[in-house]
Parts: structure tokens; sequence; C-alpha cells
């Protein structure tokens, strides 16, 4: 006996009509992300093209919302900012670098010499830092680079100390595991026999790693310095914390949010700008699949 | 002087014996098989060779030089891997030429040599494809010209017609002999399909449980093995227990005897002097193409296996409850002589 209840009648309408189905289906998360990200990143581009002005009297100041180029004309004239985005994108590609070169010996000890138990055990270890909050790394990382009796200061006897370097140390800890995960599922990938063949054809390591492992891992690492990039790029926080008087582009929107929106704004574009063209380039090694 | 030589070669992982205690000789230019079922040791034992596992104990030697310690790039070996493991980001003119770059043979040979490598294997206009462009029997004679083109002294191939379908595979057989015998080159050849090892090799070793139970000509291990296993893994035997050989054939030891070999004939017919027979009830009935497998039982619930070829008469008559008389000439009884031999040596 087939049933002619309301669930029923409504369960044949919607198998009959796909549409109707995937707007329901999507129709709701579609909505947040046009109002919360779409929405805000419009507000952002229309804001950076507000400006003050003098008021006639010279004495106070006052918006003006007629479109202008004046905030994007003001951080390419004045070398402060440029220093600033130089500096960030600097310290962006260092902790990319360190990251690599930390997690690539990492990454193959794990996908390819540890046997399956400790394996999965040090999955969890490189993951485990990712649960800790944020504020908490930070501070420990004060107690690490503190010159005056700092971890650092007690082993080696020299400390980077608070500032650039520190900072660059910091973000490169707080960064690794996502440079080391997709390098790691990169390398699962890759099949042993791979490694076999080369070194059975006369390959020694070196020239295997050069030659096959490097080639094959590449959209892998472009996936890891994504993450690595654009997190050191967006922060601003742990300048505050370990990074003495070091800026960088985030700082710079934090200070000027409240004395002048419209620059701040016009100065977060700059990340963005920056971000799309690194993507731009990261999806022509293929990278973007691996994501 | 053997182009390989085995003493002694064990191989533990940990607890395990993977394999115990081999020797073997394989001649200069042989196509030699390592049959065996999964878990036998055939491929640990071709690892070993190949240098990606080194032996527990024991040496192994390449024409007389002792190779035992030594890592893959110093053994003149190649090996053509079960999934072939082509580099995907390489044209197939690049996996081909891989083993001459990384030894530094200057440009001009080295684009000589992958022509003429890529023409043995019929793939000359196939240079600038990528693997994934190509079907599995394409990359395989990728595969294997990529290791013949470094002229290795012994070629191990780990059951490199595994992955293809059996049409192509029955193609390849073919071929890859003839390619042997072009070349001269030593083969060895890990296979756990017994067909395939009688049709192609020279000389077979049968692994099981680590050990060889038997080396010898296809003829040898078919028609002549010295195990049960041996009897059981080549080919259909039916392996009768000494208690039974005495009854059926007389013999009071361990014989086998063929289900081709045994023939079906109605109630009441008179045998031939050199021919033997038994009375069977017919149990059951398999139809393969080409003929009828007949489980016949005889006196004492033994069931022997008979085959009929489906074109005889007999077979349309053959059904399950049926009476009838097994016939078999006593000469195609075989007697397993060491049944419980460990003996590893060859047989020649």
């Amino acid at each position: 006996m087939i049933g002619t209840g309301l669930r029923r009648r409504i369960s044949r309408v919607l198998w009959r009509r796909p549409r109707l189905r995937l707007g329901l289906l999507l129709g709701g998360p579609l909505v947040w992300l046009l109002v919360a990200y779409i929405g805000s990143l419009i507000a952002l581009l229309v804001t950076s093209l507000y400006h003050y002005q003098d008021d006639p009297t010279g004495l106070v100041q006052h918006l003006s919302t007629s479109p202008s180029a004046t905030n994007y004309r003001r951080l390419l004239d004045q070398h402060v900012y440029r220093d600033v985005a130089f500096r960030t994108i600097g310290a962006a590609l260092t902790v990319t670098v360190i990251d690599l070169l930390v997690a690539l010996p990492v990454a193959f000890y794990i996908a390819k010499l540890a046997a399956p138990w400790l394996r999965r055990v040090l999955v969890v270890a490189v993951t485990m830092p990712l649960w800790a909050g944020y504020l908490v790394k930070g501070y420990a990382w004060r107690a690490i680079l503190d010159p005056a009796g700092g971890v650092l200061h007690q082993v080696f006897g020299h400390s980077p100390g608070f500032g650039l370097s520190g900072t660059t140390l910091t973000l490169a800890y707080l960064w690794l595991p996502y440079m080391i995960i997709p390098i790691y599922a990169g390398l699962e990938r890759l099949p042993n026999s791979l490694l076999e063949a080369s070194t059975d054809l006369g390959a020694k390591a070196a020239t295997t790693f050069a030659r096959i492992v490097l080639p094959q891992l590449l959209p892998s690492i472009v996936a890891g310095s994504i993450f690595t990039f654009a997190l050191t790029l967006g922060d601003f926080y742990m300048n505050q914390i370990v990074g003495g008087t070091t800026q960088f582009l985030g700082n710079v929107v934090y200070r000027e949010f409240s004395a002048n929106l419209p620059f701040a704004a016009a100065y977060a574009t700059l990340p963005i700008v920056i971000m799309v063209a690194y993507l731009l380039g990261a999806r022509s090694t293929g990278a973007l699949e691996e994501l | 002087m053997s182009a390989v030589s085995l003493r002694g070669v064990t191989k533990r992982f940990g607890e395990v014996v993977a394999i115990d205690g081999i020797d073997l000789d394989i001649e200069e230019g042989e196509f030699f098989s390592m049959l065996g079922p999964s878990g036998s040791g055939k491929t640990t034992m071709l690892r070993m060779i190949a240098g990606f596992e080194l032996p527990t104990s024991g040496t192994i030697s390449l024409h007389g030089r002792d190779v035992s310690k030594l890592p893959p790039f110093d053994r003149d070996v190649n090996t053509v891997f079960q999934d072939y493991a082509l580099f995907p980001h390489m044209s197939v003119a690049q996996n081909v030429g891989y083993g001459l770059r990384v030894r530094r043979v200057p440009k001009a040979e080295r684009t000589r040599r992958v022509a003429e490598a890529l023409a043995s294997v019929r793939l000359n206009e196939f240079g600038a494809r990528r693997p994934y462009q190509l079907s599995g029997g394409q990359r395989q004679r990728v595969a294997l010209a990529r290791a013949l083109v470094n002229r290795p002294a012994v070629l191990l191939l780990d059951e490199p017609l595994g992955a293809l379908d059996r049409k192509l595979r029955e193609e390849m057989q073919v071929e890859l002999k003839e390619i042997q015998q072009d070349v001269g080159i030593t083969f060895i050849f890990v296979t756990h399909d017994q067909q395939e090892a009688l049709t192609m090799s020279d000389r077979i070793a049968v692994f099981a449980d680590g050990r060889i139970e038997q080396v010898g000509t296809p003829a040898d291990i078919y028609e002549r093995p010295v195990t049960p296993f041996v009897a059981g893994f080549v080919g259909t035997s039916n392996v009768l227990q000494p208690a039974v050989a005495k009854i059926l054939v007389g013999r009071d030891e361990m014989c086998t005897i063929r289900p081709e070999h045994i023939r079906i004939v109605p109630t009441g017919t008179q045998p031939n002097d050199d021919e033997m027979q038994a009375t069977a009830t017919i149990r059951d009935v398999q139809y393969l193409g080409a003929f009828v497998r007949v489980r016949a039982e005889v006196a004492g619930g033994v069931s022997l296996i008979v085959d009929v070829p489906s074109t005889t008469s007999v077979s349309a008559s053959i059904a399950p409850g049926e009476q009838c008389e097994l016939v078999w000439r006593r000469d195609y009884v075989r007697v397993v002589e060491h049944f419980n031999s460990t003996d590893t040596g060859r047989t020649t």
C-alpha cells in the first residue's frame, strides 16, 4: 500500500524538481555567504574610496563619500607604507621557507619511514598544537624569546629577542602543521615503487629527491605555502606579543581603523591583492587541486 | 659462471621467516620463473636480488660478484615493477632515458639508445606521450624499455602481466619471450600464474613458504612433480595418499595422476595391457568449455578429478549418479619421490 500522506506528497514534488531540491540544499548557506563575505568585501572596497577632507575652517575634517583614489595614492607615495608591505611579504616568504625546510623531512619520515602505528601518532602530534589557543602559544614564545632570561637565552646564551626575527620564528612555529599536512598527504600518495624504480635505475637518494620526489610534490608544497604565506600576511597580533615595535600590514590596518577608516580599508585591500596574485601563481602549478 | 647465485639466502621480518635458506643458480641468458602462491616468498626473493631488501643471512652473487650488501644503484640489474612505476611527470622518452641520464650518458647516445629501446617494444611514435595517455599494455612495454635500455646483466620482472586482461596478457607473454631471446639478457620472472610460467620459462622454481619445492624445466615441473605441493599447484592433479595408491595403482607410495590422463569408458569395457582401471560413480560435472571436469568417486569414498574433452561422444552421456569405468595408462601415474623433502637443489 502506497501512502498519500503530506510528507510523501512533498517528497514526490521534490523528486520531480531537482532545481527546487538544490535551492533548498544551498539557499541558506548562499545567503549567509553573500551577506557575510561578499557583502563585507564590497563594503571594504567602497569604504576605501572615501576620504577625509579639510573643513573650510581648517579646524576639523569631514568624511567625503565621493569616490576618489586619495587613500591609494597615499599608500603608494609614502614609503613607510611601502616598507611595511614589503616587510610583511618578506616575513611571509621567510616563514614559508622555514616551514618548508622543517616540514619536508618530517613529512617524509611520517609518510614513508614510520611504522603504521607511529604514523597515526605523529599525524595527531603534528596537528595537536592547532588545538591550543593562539594567545597561549604567543605567550609561550614570549617566554622562549625573552632576551632577559628566556629559554633560548638560558640554553644558548643568546636570543633574537622581541622583533621581526622573533615574530618570524613564532609564526613559522604556529603555521608549521599547515605545511606538514599537505606534504605528508602528497608523499603518502606517491607510490614507493617510484622511489624504488629511481634507485633501481641508478639514482642515489639526492637525485631521486630532486628528480622524482620534488616534481611530484610541488603541488602539495604550493598548497602548504598558501596557508603559511596567507596566514603570515594576515597576522598582526603576534607582533604585539613578540614583535617589539615591528609593524605588519595588519598592524597598520588595526591602528588606522580608529584614526582613518577609509585609509585602513584601502590598506586592507593590499593583502587581498597580494593573495590573489599568489593564488593565480599557485594555480599555474596545479596546486589548487590539492586543496 | 651463473648469472645469479643464491647461497643460504634467508630473510626474516621480525618473527616471520619470508625466505628460508634458499640455494639457487640461474644461468646466463635463461628465462627463469619464480612461481608460487602469494606469501610464498617469491617477490621477497626478487626484491633481495634487486637490492630493495637485504638478506638476513646468506649471499647473493651476480656473475660471481657478491652483491649481498650493495644498494640497488650499485647492482647491474633492473626491475620491471608490478604497477610499472612509470614517472607520471615525465614523457615516455624521459622515462626510458632516466637510467641513462642519472648515469650521465652523453645526450646524443642517450637519444639514440632511447629510440632503439622504444623501437624494440614497438613504441617508436610514443616518445612524447605521458604515461597516463597510454593503455596498460603500452605502459608495460615502456617499463620494459626503461629497464632494458640500461643493458642490465639480469632483468627482474615482478608479476608484470598481472594487471592486464587475459587476451593482452597472452600476447605479452609471447612478446616478452621474443624480446628476451632478442636481447639475450637473463630474465627472472615472478608470477603466481602457473600457465604463464609453463609457457614462457626455460626453467621454473616453485616456491612455497619461503622455500623452493622444485626447480626444473616446465616439462619436469608438470610431468614429474617431486612434491604434492608442486603436483597440486602446477596444473590440477589427483594426489593419491599411499593407502589409496596401494588399492588404485598398486604402489604403497604417494602418487599423482593428471585429470586429463584419465578416460571415462562404459562399464564392462576391458582395459589394454598397459592400462589400469577402477569402477566409479560420477558425483558432479562442470562444463569448462574445452573440456568437462568430472568428479568421480571410486571405492573407499575417494574422488578423482577427470577431464573429458567436450567433443568426445562420452561427454554427452556423463551425468551425476551414473556408473562408469575410469581408465589410465600405468606410465601416467607419477610417484612423488620425496614428499617430505626440503631439498631445494636443482633437478637436472
